[in-house]
């Protein structure tokens, strides 16, 4: 076990093993984007009450879900870097960042969009809608933080203390339609319970959240390799890994 | 099909503005974001690629 960690810790391993990783993801993600895409545009009946709107449910929905997993794996991996020095781990939660700030973006004004037709107004300072929107001053609090050290370690230190502090809002988020009365409706999706909506609008649903983890999954494994480029560019194996290929690339060139 | 023309998918039963611009922004999104992930491996495999191949130079020359 703590062999596995000390090698998943280690950017030469990690740079390997998400290469081969890498492929899957990218397919699962444009198989599945592109299947619940036309799915919930095209084939899904329209809602008895929203009509046509409540399509919007389906970027709506996984962009949400998404920006709150980002956060918490964000926290997790700030909390891994801070115990066990492990450097990967804080290059990952580097990259997830600006991604969880577009996806809660993408939550909100796609909310937004959706509240025009349905609740008549595009935004209430209600208690989801509200705490959404912190969400977002986090990720940007967490961008800005990393960008304001001159110092790399420092800047990593911040950046997971604020994430790990953040973190806090999730559960926030998470039960502000319970705890307070909100314009927002309760979930309408959760794994646990049986779905409400009728499968043939609900499947697509599925296939939608899974299509934005498998991006999530496979956007941060690239950029997380870059990230490795980034910061070990003067190790010998990055060297190595790169000359080899100048080598090749200059003997293509004089012959 | 929940429609029966390809004006009809189109128009979405007269919320064409709000379906269309909410899934535009998250396509565009998801595009943009990988479409600057390649642009950023690309110039960092680049710069060590031009740098390595500087240090050889400088090598070649000093022998």
């Amino acid at each position: 076990m703590w062999a596995f960690i000390h090698k998943l810790g280690s950017p030469k391993w990690f740079y390997g093993i998400s290469a081969k990783l890498q492929p899957w993801f990218w397919a699962a993600a444009v198989l599945l984007l592109v299947t619940g895409s036309l799915w919930g545009l095209a084939f899904a009946p329209a809602d008895y009450q929203q009509g046509n709107s409540f399509r919007i449910i389906y970027v709506h929905v996984p962009a949400a879900f998404l920006a709150q997993s980002i956060f918490i794996s964000m926290a997790v991996s700030g909390l891994v870097f801070m115990v066990w020095k492990i450097k990967v781990a804080d290059m990952a939660a580097a990259v997830m960042a600006p991604l969880g700030a577009a996806m809660t973006f993408v939550a909100l004004f796609s909310g937004a969009v959706w509240g025009v037709p349905t609740w008549g107004t595009w935004w209430m300072w209600d208690a989801r809608l509200t705490s959404m929107l912190i969400l977002l001053f986090l990720y940007l609090g967490v961008i800005a933080l990393r960008g304001a050290f001159t110092s790399r370690d420092s800047a990593s230190r911040a950046a997971s203390v604020l994430a790990m502090v953040g973190v806090i809002n999730i559960p926030i988020i998470k039960y502000s339609v319970d705890w307070w009365y909100t314009l927002h409706q309760p979930a309408s999706f959760t794994l646990t319970s049986r779905p409400t909506m009728p499968t043939e609008m609900w499947l697509p649903l599925v296939i939608m959240v899974l299509g934005f983890y498998s991006f999530f999954i496979a956007l941060t494994l690239m950029r997380t390799r870059s990230e490795i480029l980034r910061r070990e560019s003067s190790k010998r194996w990055v060297q190595e890994l790169v000359n080899g290929q100048v080598v090749n690339a200059q003997a293509e060139e004089t012959r | 099909m929940a429609f029966a023309s390809f004006s009809e998918f189109l128009a979405m039963g007269g919320h064409a503005p709000y379906v269309w611009s909410a899934w535009g922004v998250t396509a565009l999104l998801l595009v943009a974001t990988v479409w600057h992930a390649r642009v950023e491996q690309r110039q960092l495999l680049n710069g060590i690629k031009r740098r390595a191949r500087r240090a050889n130079s400088l090598r070649g020359n000093a022998q």
